[in-house]
Order: structure tokens, then C-alpha cells, then sequence
């Protein structure tokens, strides 16, 4: 064979650059830190605010009449007793494992694209876990008692049912939030020692410089900071997939057709990262026109997050296939009903929306030109959204509105107050994002300024 | 004992190359109490300035084993001494359904010991410190690397170090008042 050739056919082109060229460590820092320091308070950036604040109040509301009157408001009627308070909780979460994969699996397999996008993709998860919180603390129906879940001496000497997943659920969110704020505000201190720095306002630089904690960039503190980054991030990676596991064997674990399934966990967490990176997109093509951080996250990081997407949507389409191969090839006459309850019962129409919006459309990701066209990717980034909430309605709803015993049958119509808890938590959502670009860097401006040092060091070295 | 009334000097550096180049002959000269300010990790800065050894990943898995521990603890004791119940006929220890708690007390245990940990070590946080005191020092947050060798250092002498330090081509050389 011609050596030449084949060097030929493995030679692959220039790899595009990450960030654009032409950054140096100043010019980076200046970009992050204005957008917080010297950019200021814009009419947008309020009216923003001002939408997420709104729905923020509705949510008040409603959880204000939730506690007077009772989760009846709510359209959950036996036998759904599960409802949208469910379909949200596994919704939220799952949009908080993109943020995860990103800062912890991505930081340990060196894929240094993620470095643009981490910061923000950890906010996300923070404030995605915290609406997911409220639907189950809400759904108990009296809240105020939430501390039942707590391992806690107590009067009536009892303990929660460690054999539950529902017990194993409250111990994997509260861990799962607690390791996430602590792994976001670890990478945060380098930054807002960096906010100190240059903040000219007396108060300004005070505030942030009790945030970072008097941090001076010492080379032994890097050193033990950079180990204790890294084991975060291998800690976080068995934990993120643990967390949509434990999610998924709530359902798994229990009897009822279309849920007692061994595949529901890798599903799920396949699920989680596939709405989760439509999330990130959702947020990241708005917010990087807006700032003008194009330079920053560029079309590559968008295209990759894309090709993302379009995999762990054909692990989810597996997912559904073998779900329903299953239910016929069981021969358990329930499995096979419910199979065929999803695909023409009453809400055969969302199952089919399902299917489009989560299988058929995405497959538009394989053309390049769409992947690289923003009005596409955004477009497609919502349609997963909604997708994966539907994934979300079909298996909850379902499988419970018709079960064992046809007497027992019942339709489940959400109410007004449903919608309106989650708008609610979209405006808690909103208004902690919108909070959050404001006030703190959204990009890791250390991160960054290495990967400027990173790219300027390959290229005097070639 | 007598506060000094300098704490060191810091020369400023414009590249990571220079300022480990120059911890590194720092450290060869003699010096011990030496430390390196960076706006990025530098590869390498921390043994230059002499610093090899953390406890830090042995105290994170201590926290992961005594969280993992305290999970296991608590749903054996819960169920077999505390209040146990015959559910079947079933062990009371049936151990592979407490294993998502024990999992999950392990992560948070380490990772609390991770974050606490690494901040306990390097001593923050730290309101107040004399490097602050340099004014050049806002840009070690920015694009500017300083290194420090503390007037504790048993060959510190205020002319002699600072000698040494101009001969190592910084930027500039500055006293940090305590």
C-alpha cells in the first residue's frame, strides 16, 4: 500500500479553534467580568426578570392555596394520584443532569470545549434541582411535615423506611443538590476573587470579597484546589447517574404495568442528559446573542452539544423500542394492554407528539447545516423540552389511569392550578437564572483564561 | 514575639514560564518559605515553591468511608435493633435495599470533606492578608504572576533578597508591608 495514501485518508483537517483566536488573558477577563461590573442593570435584562418575578408570585399563590385547601385543587384523582406534581419533579431533575455531565464526566475525559459552557450549565442544574424539590415536598399534601422523610428522633419512635425508593429519593436530590452547590461555588471562588479585583465600588469589591473568601491565587492553594476539583468530579459522576436511577426505580420498583421494567433506569438517565443539553441550548443561544459572547461559545460548542443531543435521543428511542417489544413479548396480558392503551387509548395523541418530537424531529441534527443554523437548533431544542415532558406525562399518567382492574379505570384532566404550579416554578427558574447572569460571572473566567493558555502554548509549540 | 514589619517580597512576573522559572531558582538559591500568586493553575508552580504532599485525598476518602458507614449504620439500626419488623418472614437485614443510601451518605460525605477540607487546608477563608497590601497585587486575579519569598525565610535579608529577586529579571520588585 502507498504510505502516502493512507496518511492521506487518516489526515483529518485543522480542528476548529474552541474559543476564537486572538483572546489573551486580559481581554477574556474583561469580557466575563463586565457583563456583571460595568455592564449594569438594562431595560431587558429587568423586563426578564420582571416575567420570571410574575410567574414567581403565581407560584406563591398557588402553593398559598395549596396549603388552604389541599392538593384537591390539583387534578389528581384516584387511581392517577401521581400526576403533573410527578411529571414535573422527573422533568426538572432530568434538565439538571446536563449541567453535571458537563462540569464532572466532561472535566474527567479532558473534553475542554466544556470549559465555555460549565458555569452556566451548573446554575442550571442548581436551579432546576430546586424546582423539582417543590413537586414532591407539595405533592405530599401537607408540606409543613416534610421532616417525616428526615432520619430524626422523634416522639413517636419511629424511623422512614429505608427500603423505600421514595426514602432513597430524598436522600439522593438532597445530595444530589447539596454536591452541586458545593461543586459550583468551589469553581466560583477563583472568579469572584477575580470580581474583587476589579470592582471599583467600595461595597462592590466588599461583597465579593467575602464571597471568595480572600482567595490570592497561591500555587499551593491551586494545587489542593485543583485535587479537590477533580475529586468532585469523581464523585459527581457515579452520583448523577445514581440520582436519575433512583428516579426511575420509584417507578420501576413498584407493580404497575408499564413501569415494572428493568430498562427504566439507563433509560432514564439517557432521558435526563438528552433534556438537559436541550435545556443548555434553550439558555446558551439566547444568552450568548445577547452578551455577544460568540467569540466564547462558539458555533463548535453548539454544534457538539447538538451531536450530543442527537445520541442519547437514539439511546431514549431504544428505550421506548424496547418498552414496547417488551410489553408484547411478556406475554402478560396487563403489559400488552397498557402498550396498546399508549398507542390508541385517550392519550394516544401525546404518545404520537412523544414520538415526534422526541425521535422523528432530532433526526434533523444529523445534516450539518442544521446543526450549524441557530434558528434550527434553538427551534429543536425546545421541541425536545416538550418532548421529554411528554415522555414524562405518558409514563406517569398512563400506566396509572388504567391498570389491573377495569372498575378502577379513571381519566386524569389537569386543573388550572396544576398549570399554573408549573409556570410558578418556570418563574422560580427564571428569576434565579435572570438573578444569577446579573450578579455573577457566568462564564469560569479561570477556565477560560487556561484555555487561552492552553491554545497560545500548542501554538508556539508547532 | 516581635511582628515584623515586612512580611516579604514579590517580584511580578508577565508569563507562567517566567514565574516557574523563577520560583524554581528561587528554590535552588535556598529559599524555603517561598509561594508562587497566578491568575490560572500553573502546572508544575507548587513543587517548585516546595510544596509535595496533600492530605487532601486521604481525608476525602475517610469522609467517603465514614459517610458510607454512617448510611449502612443507620438502616441496619433502624431496622434490626431499633425497631424491627417481620415483614414476610423476610432478614432483617436486608442489606442490598440499603445500599442506595449508603451510596449516596458515601458521595456526600466525601464530597463535604472535599470542599471543607481543601479550605480548611489552605486556610480559608482569609480576610485579611498582608500580600493584599501590595498594589500591583489586583492583577495576580487578571494577567500578572507573583512570586513571594516571606521575610520568616531563615537567608531573608531585605537588600540581599531583593538583589537576588531583580536578578531574576521581573517586571518589578515590591516590599509587602505586614
Amino acid at each position: 500500500m502507498d504510505p502516502q495514501g493512507s496518511k492521506n485518508i487518516v489526515a483529518s483537517p485543522e480542528p476548529e479553534p474552541i474559543i476564537r483566536p486572538g483572546h489573551t488573558f486580559e481581554t477574556v477577563t474583561d469580557k466575563i467580568s463586565a457583563i456583571v461590573l460595568s455592564r449594569g442593570t438594562t431595560p431587558g435584562w429587568a423586563f426578564g426578570l420582571l416575567i420570571g418575578f410574575s410567574l414567581l408570585m403565581l407560584l406563591n399563590l398557588v402553593v398559598t392555596l395549596l396549603m388552604v385547601k389541599g392538593v384537591g385543587i390539583w387534578g389528581i384523582r384516584v387511581p392517577t394520584a401521581w400526576g403533573f406534581a410527578i411529571v414535573n419533579f422527573v422533568w426538572w431533575i432530568g434538565i439538571g443532569h446536563a449541567g453535571t455531565l458537563i462540569s464532572a464526566i466532561l472535566l474527567l475525559l479532558h473534553q475542554k470545549w466544556r470549559t465555555s459552557i460549565n458555569r452556566f450549565a451548573e446554575a442550571m442544574t442548581i436551579f432546576a434541582v430546586m424546582c423539582a424539590g417543590m413537586f414532591p415536598l407539595l405533592h405530599m399534601g401537607r408540606p409543613w411535615l416534610f421532616f417525616y422523610l428526615m432520619p430524626y428522633p422523634n416522639p413517636m419512635w419511629l424511623w422512614p423506611q429505608f427500603r423505600s425508593p421514595l426514602v432513597w429519593d430524598v436522600f439522593a436530590v438532597s445530595t444530589y443538590f447539596t454536591v452541586s452547590l458545593l461543586f459550583w461555588f468551589v469553581g466560583l471562588i477563583p472568579d469572584l476573587a477575580t470580581l474583587r479585583d476589579r470592582a471599583k465600588h467600595p461595597a462592590v469589591k466588599t461583597i465579593y470579597g467575602i464571597f471568595s473568601l480572600g482567595w490570592r491565587g497561591s500555587a499551593v492553594h491551586w494545587s489542593r484546589y485543583e485535587m479537590a476539583s477533580l475529586l468532585l468530579a469523581g464523585l459527581a459522576t457515579p452520583l448523577v447517574v445514581s440520582v436519575h436511577t433512583v428516579v426511575s426505580l420509584d417507578f420501576a420498583s413498584s407493580l404497575i404495568p408499564g413501569w415494572h421494567s428493568t430498562i427504566f433506569p439507563p433509560y432514564f438517565v439517557a432521558g435526563a442528559i438528552y433534556s438537559g443539553f436541550a435545556m443548555v441550548l434553550t439558555l446558551a443561544i439566547p444568552i450568548r446573542s445577547v452578551y455577544h459572547l460568540e467569540d466564547l461559545v462558539t458555533d463548535r460548542h453548539l454544534d457538539i452539544m447538538a451531536k450530543v443531543m442527537l445520541a442519547t435521543g437514539i439511546i431514549v428511542a431504544y428505550g421506548y423500542a424496547t418498552e414496547t417489544f417488551m410489553a408484547f413479548y411478556s406475554g402478560s396480558e396487563t403489559e400488552r394492554f397498557m402498550m396498546m392503551n399508549r398507542l390508541a387509548g385517550p392519550y394516544a395523541g401525546l404518545y404520537w407528539m412523544l414520538i415526534a418530537c422526541n425521535i422523528v424531529i432530532p433526526q434533523l441534527l444529523w445534516i450539518r447545516r442544521v446543526r450549524r443554523s441557530i434558528a434550527f437548533l434553538f427551534v429543536i431544542s425546545l421541541v425536545v423540552n416538550v418532548g421529554m415532558w411528554l415522555e414524562r406525562f405518558v409514563i406517569v399518567v398512563i400506566s396509572l389511569h388504567r391498570d389491573f382492574i377495569p372498575s378502577s379505570w379513571g381519566m386524569y384532566y389537569p386543573t388550572k392550578w396544576d398549570w399554573a404550579t408549573y409556570a410558578g416554578t418556570f418563574g422560580l427558574f427564571i428569576t434565579m437564572f435572570f438573578l444569577f447572569i446579573r450578579f455573577l460571572p457566568m462564564i469560569s473566567i479561570v477556565e477560560v483564561r487556561s484555555l487561552v493558555h492552553e491554545t497560545n502554548e500548542e501554538k508556539s509549540h508547532s | 514575639m516581635k511582628r515584623e514589619s515586612i512580611y516579604g517580597l514579590m517580584a511580578e512576573f508577565e508569563t507562567p514560564d517566567q514565574v516557574l522559572e523563577a520560583a524554581r531558582r528561587t528554590h535552588a538559591a535556598g529559599y524555603r518559605r517561598i509561594d508562587a500568586f497566578t491568575p490560572i493553575p500553573v502546572e508544575g508552580l507548587a513543587e517548585a515553591v516546595g510544596f509535595d504532599w496533600t492530605a487532601l485525598p486521604a481525608l476525602v476518602f475517610v469522609g467517603g468511608l465514614l459517610g458510607g458507614l454512617s448510611g449502612f449504620g443507620m438502616c441496619w439500626y433502624a431496622n434490626v435493633i431499633s425497631f424491627p419488623m417481620n415483614i414476610g418472614g423476610k432478614p432483617y437485614n436486608s442489606w442490598p435495599s440499603f445500599i442506595p443510601i449508603t451510596f449516596e451518605l458515601t458521595i456526600l460525605g466525601a464530597a463535604l470533606t472535599a470542599v471543607f477540607g481543601m479550605l480548611a487546608l489552605n486556610g480559608l477563608p482569609t480576610p485579611y492578608h498582608p500580600t493584599f497590601n501590595v498594589e500591583r497585587f489586583e492583577l495576580a486575579s487578571t494577567d500578572r504572576f507573583f512570586l513571594c519569598v516571606k521575610s520568616k525565610d531563615k537567608q531573608f535579608d531585605l537588600a540581599q533578597t531583593k538583589a537576588f529577586l531583580e536578578s531574576l529579571k521581573p517586571h518589578g520588585v515590591f516590599e509587602i508591608e505586614n
